[in-house]
């Protein structure tokens, strides 16, 4: 428990109705979408990032961890408050401050949800393409201290691809500015990309400057089923070797659409054993020939049928498909540890069967679906907690699942970040040098460890 | 024996949750107030450390617990169906359970199981809402002229009726052989404030040739104590209903209100079997005019010349269960409408039964949405399914000094039927 002038020094800087120590406020910020829970000494909800400046002036003197919290969505336990302290969200920095036509450049306060966003500059024919899976509730601050990504990765890019500049609060209490609202600048290091991903180790995001898309007239969405994983993934080569990027390439494997057949009743053949869901975007009187170039481009790849959209409605109904996968894989186990792997494009078939037979070796389902167009797998892997040893072969099998990604030049994290989920297995992917050069950034710019600690690096 | 679940037996579900976030894109609550405690996620966290022993009933939590309007929003959104309206209306019964229910929730109980004292009541208030209340021009309501027991001054309300719907028609009123035999629900809304809906209701249904019985002994379908914490009311509720509704043999019971709607057809389901008939037979009128072939009879109306622009409002206990189609379905056949779809139609009006007594603030907020959607939509009308919501949007119009004016679709269609009955 903090001692009662903390708290009143906290309630002098942000007021007395943003600082929370009620026992139901602590366990209202002690989770996110790993589950796992912590509970934070106090809550505090900020405003300014001068607030925010103070809040950590005071956090070095009295040596308080602090963690920085959007939505609290992440899968990686990122906003989790691990060592107690206080929990800083941003929930009433959610304005977006500008967007500018002239330069397609928005401004925005973290606490901004992304969907929110989106709408908001698609209003005026913008377009911001990065959509975590959670962008109806994440916030942009979470979205870029995480580096999320999306389906529309592939063509357009992650977060970072799209931060020009940010305003930060450092470890210290410094408030700093990174970037600018320029499309170039190469004045000092740039530290905008090393805040983006950096997991709120490094800085509390306070402002956002964000680079903007002319938002494309429409888009066009089909289905296909094969009848293997390999003609599915060799369908993702011959696409993007026909010089064709689609806005998404969507996979789903044979077990995940067993999961998604028995839980919804879709009717598909029973031949289909992988689905690729594309979708292009550009001008209207394009898109129809590309969408037939494509077909044309898989069509000896073994598909067993092709469905294209020739309506919104049809659209939207093609990606249903894709939203009940996570429901439906409820349905087979109740725990489900959703790990985020990314491996080059033409490694994927050869992934997912290292994935099968790690399943076959533990005797526990493993699904796979997730982004083929950039070879970030979503490797699921479901079991039932209360099953006595479960847990301990779910673990076994994740690591193995991590060390196939690697052997094949892949990551353990496509864009899940590591927070506490993946830190044990950091020694896998970094070398003990690299791991030292990051660990020396974090110590010289947070000497007393009080941002975010215990996070990444399970020693920090 | 009428019987609704306690927190512990929906342990199970609670457990569902797996923290992803979804519903804070959907809470309306949570759209007005940007506090973990106020969405489906943290209330239902709360409930799990109740059921654990890490927390008690204190405070804090009692008051997250009560900054539901149990809309369901989140339910239909939630990726794992996690029922946070049952869990939170679960977690209120065992509050009142342990500290006794609010002083309001005890008015709602005492007046809900004396059906005689609410309509004493009601006439009385209907007596004195000249006194009250000041008129509002356009036929918009009445404002309250000062604050009463849990009203604040500046609501507007409709006025009370002085004589109750059911007490100014028939029991029976018989139909056309070879048509169907319906018992009208009226629920409290039309029975005590908006009479004109049930007159309405008749004559659409007279038009179809349906037999129509209005028990006389039907009460309140027991939202507002589900809301309040009242299980004990919410049984006793259902149990009279369900004699009132089965003593004589009918093809459905039909609710024009949408709260009603899901407390017989939804909530009564889940308390014992012998609910499951009554609740299987409950149709919302508009589904059951759809079903009935209305639409096409309308269609073949001339259309009038000038046209009143409306938009729709979709009450949650409609929405949440999938009936968004046949209240448009019908109001778009209407030859006098020329329907507008406005943004943002299913999201909450604000009012969540006695959530806006408790809640006024948050509920002029979401409300104050709701009056810019329809505003924006350009709409001189809005129409909705829900008594309730009609009463919540029409404050929130005249919050927002708009001159649209709220209605059931039903008045709207009524006025477009010839008087007499058609042959079928």
């Amino acid at each position: 428990m903090l001692v009662p002038h903390i708290i009143k020094e906290l309630q002098e800087i942000v007021g007395t109705a943003n600082v929370a120590t009620d026992k139901a406020d602590l366990i209202c910020y002690s989770y996110d979408a790993t589950q796992q829970q912590f509970l934070p000494e106090v809550v505090v909800h900020p405003a300014t990032a001068q607030e925010i400046s103070r809040i950590l002036l005071l956090a070095n003197r009295e040596l308080i961890p602090d963690i920085p919290r959007g939505a609290g969505s992440g899968f990686s336990g990122g906003s989790l408050p691990t060592k107690g302290g206080i929990v800083l969200t941003t929930e009433r920095m959610d304005r977006i401050l500008a967007i500018d036509q002239e330069n397609l450049v928005a401004t925005v306060e973290p606490g901004v949800v992304t969907e929110q966003f989106q709408q908001a500059v698609e209003k005026v024919g913008l377009f911001y393409p990065p959509d975590p899976a959670s962008l109806k509730f994440s916030t942009l601050g979470g979205n870029v201290a995480e580096c999320a990504g999306g389906p529309r990765c592939v063509k357009y890019g992650v977060t970072k691809d799209y931060i020009l500049g940010l305003e930060v609060v450092t470890p210290t209490g410094d408030i700093i500015t990174t970037g600018g609202p320029t499309m170039k600048g190469v004045v000092g290091y740039d530290l905008t990309k090393l805040l983006c991903g950096s997991e709120g180790t490094l800085g509390i995001i306070t402002k956002i400057v964000i680079k903007l898309l002319p938002l494309p007239e429409a888009k066009k969405t089909m289905l296909v089923l094969f009848d293997s994983i390999d003609g599915a993934a060799r369908a993702v080569s011959s696409i993007v070797g026909a010089k064709i990027i689609p806005t998404t390439l969507e996979f789903m494997d044979g077990r995940t659409l067993d999961c998604v057949k028995q839980a919804t009743g879709l009717q598909v053949p029973d031949a289909a054993r992988a689905v690729l869901i594309i979708e292009v975007d550009g001008d209207r009187e394009f898109l129809d020939k590309q969408a037939s170039r494509i077909a044309e481009i898989i069509q000896p790849l073994g598909v067993v049928e092709t469905r294209i959209a020739a309506t919104p409605a049809e659209s939207e109904a093609l990606w249903a498909i894709r939203r009940a996968v996570s429901p439906s894989l409820r349905k087979v186990n109740p725990d489900k540890f959703n790990e985020d792997i990314c491996v080059p494009r033409s490694k994927v078939p050869e992934m997912i069967r290292k994935v099968d037979a790690i399943a076959e070796k533990y005797g526990i389902p493993i699904v796979n679906f997730g982004h083929a167009g950039d070879g970030n797998i979503h490797v699921n892997v479901m079991i039932d907690k209360k099953v006595p040893g479960e847990m301990e072969k779910a673990e076994h099998a994740i690591r193995e699942v991590f060390t196939g990604a690697l052997e094949l030049g892949g990551t353990m994290s496509g864009e899940h970040g590591v927070g506490i989920a993946k830190a044990p297995y950091i020694p896998l992917e970094i070398t003990p040098q690299t791991a030292a050069y990051m660990k020396t950034l974090k110590k010289a710019l947070d000497p007393n460890n009080i941002l975010n600690p215990g996070k990444i690096f399970l020693d920090s | 024996m009428a019987k609704l679940k306690d927190l512990e037996e929906l342990r199970e579900e609670i457990e569902q949750c797996v923290k992803c976030g979804a519903c804070r894109a959907h809470c309306p609550v949570f759209g007005a107030e940007h506090r973990e405690g106020r969405v489906a996620r943290g209330k239902i966290a709360l409930s799990k450390a109740v059921l654990d022993g890490a927390v008690g009933f204190e405070q804090k939590v009692v008051e997250d617990l009560s900054q539901c309007l149990l809309c369901g929003s989140c339910y239909a959104q939630c990726p794992n169906k996690v029922p946070t309206e049952e869990i939170v209306a679960a977690a209120r019964r065992r509050i009142a359970e342990e500290q006794g229910l609010s002083s309001f929730g005890k008015g709602v109980a005492a007046v809900l199981g004396r059906p005689k004292l609410m309509n004493l009541l009601a006439k009385t208030g209907g007596a004195l809402s000249s006194l009250l209340f000041a008129k509002l021009p356009e036929n918009s309501g009445l404002r309250l002229r000062f604050p009463a027991p849990y009203l604040e001054a500046g609501r507007t309300l409709p006025p009370l009726t002085s004589k109750p719907f059911r007490e100014r028609v028939p029991e029976i009123i018989a139909g056309q052989p070879g048509q169907p035999t319906v018992a009208f629900f009226t629920g409290c809304g039309i029975n005590y404030m908006y009479p004109a809906i049930g007159e309405a209701f008749l004559k659409t249904l007279q038009f179809m040739g349906v037999t129509i019985i209005i028990p006389k002994d039907q009460a309140c379908c027991g939202l507002p104590a589900v809301s309040a914490g009242a299980g004990g009311t919410v049984e006793q509720l259902a149990e009279q209903n369900l004699a009132a509704l089965t003593r004589r043999p009918v093809d459905y019971v039909v609710t024009a209100c949408a709260s009603c709607n899901a407390g017989v057809g939804k909530i009564y389901a889940d308390l014992g079997p012998e609910f499951s008939e009554l609740a299987s037979k409950t149709k919302d009128i508009f589904v059951f005019l759809a079903e009935h072939g209305l639409p096409e009879k309308l269609a073949a109306l001339p259309k009038a010349g000038k046209r009143l622009r409306v938009t729709y409002h979709d009450p949650c206990h409609l929405r949440t269960r999938g009936i968004t189609k046949e209240p448009r379905l019908i109001l778009q056949s209407l030859p006098q409408v020329e329907f507008v779809e406005m943004e943002a139609a299913g999201t909450c009006c604000g009012l969540g039964g006695t959530y806006s007594v408790y809640h006024y603030e948050n509920s002029k907020k979401i409300g104050a949405k709701k009056a810019g959607h329809i505003k924006a939509s350009g709409a001189e009308l809005v129409a909705t399914d829900c008594p309730g919501c009609i009463m919540q949007l029409q404050d929130s119009i005249n919050h927002a000094g708009g001159k649209q004016r709220a209605v059931h679709i039903l008045e709207l269609l009524a006025e477009a039927l010839p008087a007499t009955a058609l042959s079928p």
